[in-house]
């Protein structure tokens, strides 16, 4: 054993870079399945690997004297920057709240980083900044800290935008995805695929009219009001790129359960199905801006049906399904015709079919 | 549109007619669906569970992605990498593998590849942009070929010079053919896919009932519509009869969409083409006429004569022909994957694999 050792070549001694898929980034990379998960798995959480990352929550809850913290993290990317019903401003302040909202936390500060294509018209920035400050208004957070960069014509895509953000968690409230238990029931909080049909269909390329609108909304109101009628709620995400799909996976994976829902009780608005169709996409892997998924003890879902359903960003609220202990770490769903099928993990890139 | 479609999805209606197969049917059925949208319309639904034991279903070559030639795959990814070109295709190309990478792949390395829904759109690029050439993949069965050839008959008159299309049309009527003649065929009846008759109309498929000996029912794509041509294959089969019956008589005349045939023989010319996994059929894809060969991306990026072999390991192109299933593969679900395909039957939404990966994977690898 120790000759080997001896005789192993320099270069082998150094970290090699880990065996991917692909040999460089590809946009499925960022698109929140399983390509994502494999970057995430593979090149950073062994880099940066430690006990509070290995939660792998969309928040980082922290013990810190005093009580504790929930800190987290996004960038906005969004093509178009404008799109029905909001714009990469609102989304930037209400993604990042809604990521600290889940771990049941009231969101309290925020930082704001802008890296922007030389050349975008100042009356634009404007515009973003306008939306971002009713955002800000409307979640009860305060930009704290920011940051602008400038880059050459080409260097990005008009403007990216960057949120951090820190809140509270109330004492008592401790929610995980690791947490859930078989007969625990799974809330979805109204209709899915309202954001990612939105802009995808607002995309200059797509050709077609329709009356779909992003659902970007902050959820901090929601979720305190769920939070008042129960603390038995064991986890909550809201589902972002990947859709419901992914986080029902994710919840799973993390739970080593099983999760069982009913396609037929998931609600979509009749143009978001529409385009669905027409473009061969299934909605439950589409981006929500607006909207969570909870899991809570089968005794409490009721209760926290009713509270979420005098939201207004609840009303629609509906159980979709339960935790079982058939087939851990896989989603399924039954299907109108009585069959059981897989829902999976989406791949990538969602890419309309041909036919 | 959600309301004409959901009237073919309605689950009571659905077990009314499932009731009714479950009468008829007395004696097993090989049935194959030809194509790729009613094979996940039936996987999707679950409908396959709920059918009598009787009826075995086997999947057909309907999936146009899938049976495009590595060649042809191989072609994009060359004219894609070209500085000048604007390389668009329908969305399920980008990650058909070729022999070596796909068009996402050429896209992060700076190939200009845009996903479109429509040639119309490629056109339109095409007008916005003079000093790019605009090229599309033209591929698809005769549901797509219509469109195709409006867009290059639009270019000429429009002097569009810098648009061009990459084309590989292929016919389902030979591929039929190709299968009846297999002496390992074993269908006895065919559900015909209901957008291609659309265009085509039943006349080729009245001539291949007749000749076989084997019952054709034209079908649409939902749920409702397959049950219903199932039961209609199979009363067929069981009084002996080989006729062709049109379930989808919503969408499909007998003689088809005559303006789109004209448009389609006009611009292109009936040649035998090479299907990936199953080889060249006599007569069974259209060619751009040399007549419009300006606007024929093989002829003027010069790269008709790219010939490539396929891989040894993966079996789609006996799962195409229908003699296997997904799940008899040693490499399905394992070194197979949809973010890792090894064949394209894995790779479109509407392959065979693909389907069987996204709704069944559990229930294979457990057997």
């Amino acid at each position: 054993m120790n000759d080997k050792k001896n005789i192993m070549p320099h270069g082998q001694m150094s970290c090699p870079v880990p065996i991917m898929n692909h040999d460089t980034v590809q946009l499925a990379h960022g698109s929140g399945g399983k390509l994502s998960a494999e970057l995430i798995d593979k090149m950073f959480l062994p880099r940066f690997d430690n006990e509070v990352l290995a939660r792998m929550e969309d928040q980082a809850v922290l013990d810190w004297p005093g009580g504790r913290l929930a800190f987290t993290t996004d960038t906005f990317v969004v093509d178009p920057v404008f799109f029905p019903g909001g714009n990469i401003g609102d989304l930037a302040i209400n993604g990042t709240v809604n990521d600290i909202c889940m771990s049941g936390a009231r969101p309290l500060f925020l930082s704001v980083a802008f890296i922007i294509e030389e050349g975008l018209p100042m009356e634009t920035l404007h515009r973003i900044l306008l939306s971002m400050e009713a955002a800000v208004r409307e979640a009860g957070v305060k930009v704290v800290a920011g940051d602008t960069k400038v880059v050459p014509k080409g260097g990005c895509d008009k403007i990216f935008i960057n949120t951090s953000g820190i809140g509270l968690v109330p004492a008592g409230i401790a929610m995980s995805a690791a947490a859930l238990r078989p007969g625990d029931k799974v809330i979805l909080s109204g209709t899915v695929a309202d954001h990612g049909m939105a802009v995808m269909t607002s995309r200059e390329s797509l050709s077609f009219q329709s009356d779909i609108k992003s659902d970007t909304a902050s959820l901090h109101g929601l979720v305190e009001k769920m939070l008042r009628a129960s603390p038995s709620i064991r986890a909550m995400r809201d589902p972002t790129r990947g859709g419901v799909a992914a986080i029902l996976n994710e919840f799973a994976k993390s739970s080593a359960t099983g999760i069982r829902i009913s396609r037929d009780l998931v609600p979509v608005r009749s143009p978001v199905q529409a385009a669905c169709e027409l473009l061969g996409i299934d909605p439950l892997t589409v981006a929500n801006e607006g909207k969570l998924v909870a899991v809570v003890e089968a005794g409490a879902a009721e209760v926290v049906l009713a509270a979420m359903r005098e939201h207004p960003l609840g009303a629609e609220a509906v159980l979709i399904g339960e935790v079982v202990s058939d087939h851990p770490g896989m989603v399924t769903e039954e299907t109108a015709f009585g069959g059981t099928l897989i829902l999976d993990m989406p791949v990538g890139e969602q890419l309309p079919r041909i036919c | 549109m959600i309301k004409y479609l959901s009237e073919y999805r309605d689950p009571v209606n659905a077990k009314k007619i499932l009731a009714q197969i479950r009468k008829v049917v007395t004696r097993p059925w090989v049935i194959m669906e030809v194509c790729g949208g009613q094979t996940h319309a039936i996987v999707r639904s679950g409908m396959d569970q709920a059918l009598p034991a009787e009826i075995d279903l086997v999947h057909g070559p309907g999936c146009p992605v899938c049976v495009t030639p590595l060649e042809t795959i191989d072609r994009a990814l060359a004219i894609a990498a070209k500085p000048e070109v604007i390389f668009c295709s329908f969305g399920d190309m980008l990650r058909v593998p070729g022999s070596g990478k796909d068009l996402l792949t050429v896209r992060s390395a700076g190939g200009d590849v845009r996903i479109v829904y429509s040639p119309l759109e490629a056109l339109e690029l095409a007008r916005q942009n003079p000093e790019r050439q605009v090229v599309f993949l033209a591929i698809g069965f005769e549901t797509t070929a219509p469109g195709n050839a409006m867009a290059i008959v639009q270019a000429e008159r429009e002097g569009l010079h810098n648009f061009s299309e990459l084309a590989c049309h292929v016919l389902v009527p030979p591929a039929i053919t190709a299968l009846l003649g297999s002496p390992e065929n074993r269908v006895q009846g065919y559900l015909a896919a209901g957008h291609v008759c659309t265009v085509m109309g039943l006349t080729e498929y009245e001539e291949i009932s007749r000749r076989y000996k084997v019952p054709i029912v034209a079908t649409g794509l939902e749920p409702n519509d397959i049950l219903e041509g199932l039961l209609m294959l199979v009363r067929q089969l069981e009084a002996g009869r080989f006729e062709v019956e049109n379930q989808y008589k919503r969408s499909v005349r007998h003689q088809g969409n005559v303006l789109a045939r004209q448009m389609v023989s006009e611009v292109f010319e009936v040649v035998d083409q090479k299907w990936r996994g199953i080889g060249e059929l006599p007569a069974s894809g259209l060619r751009i006429r040399q007549r419009f060969a300006v606007f024929d991306a093989a002829r003027k990026f010069g790269c008709e004569s790219l010939q490539v072999e396929e891989s040894k390991i993966c079996i789609s192109g006996v799962v195409l022909q229908g003699l296997k299933k997904p799940g008899d593969c040693p490499a399905f679900g394992r070194e197979c994957k949809p973010e890792h395909p090894l064949g394209a039957t894995m790779v479109s939404g509407e392959g065979a694999c693909s389907a069987y990966y996204k709704y069944k994977l559990p229930i294979i690898l457990s057997v």
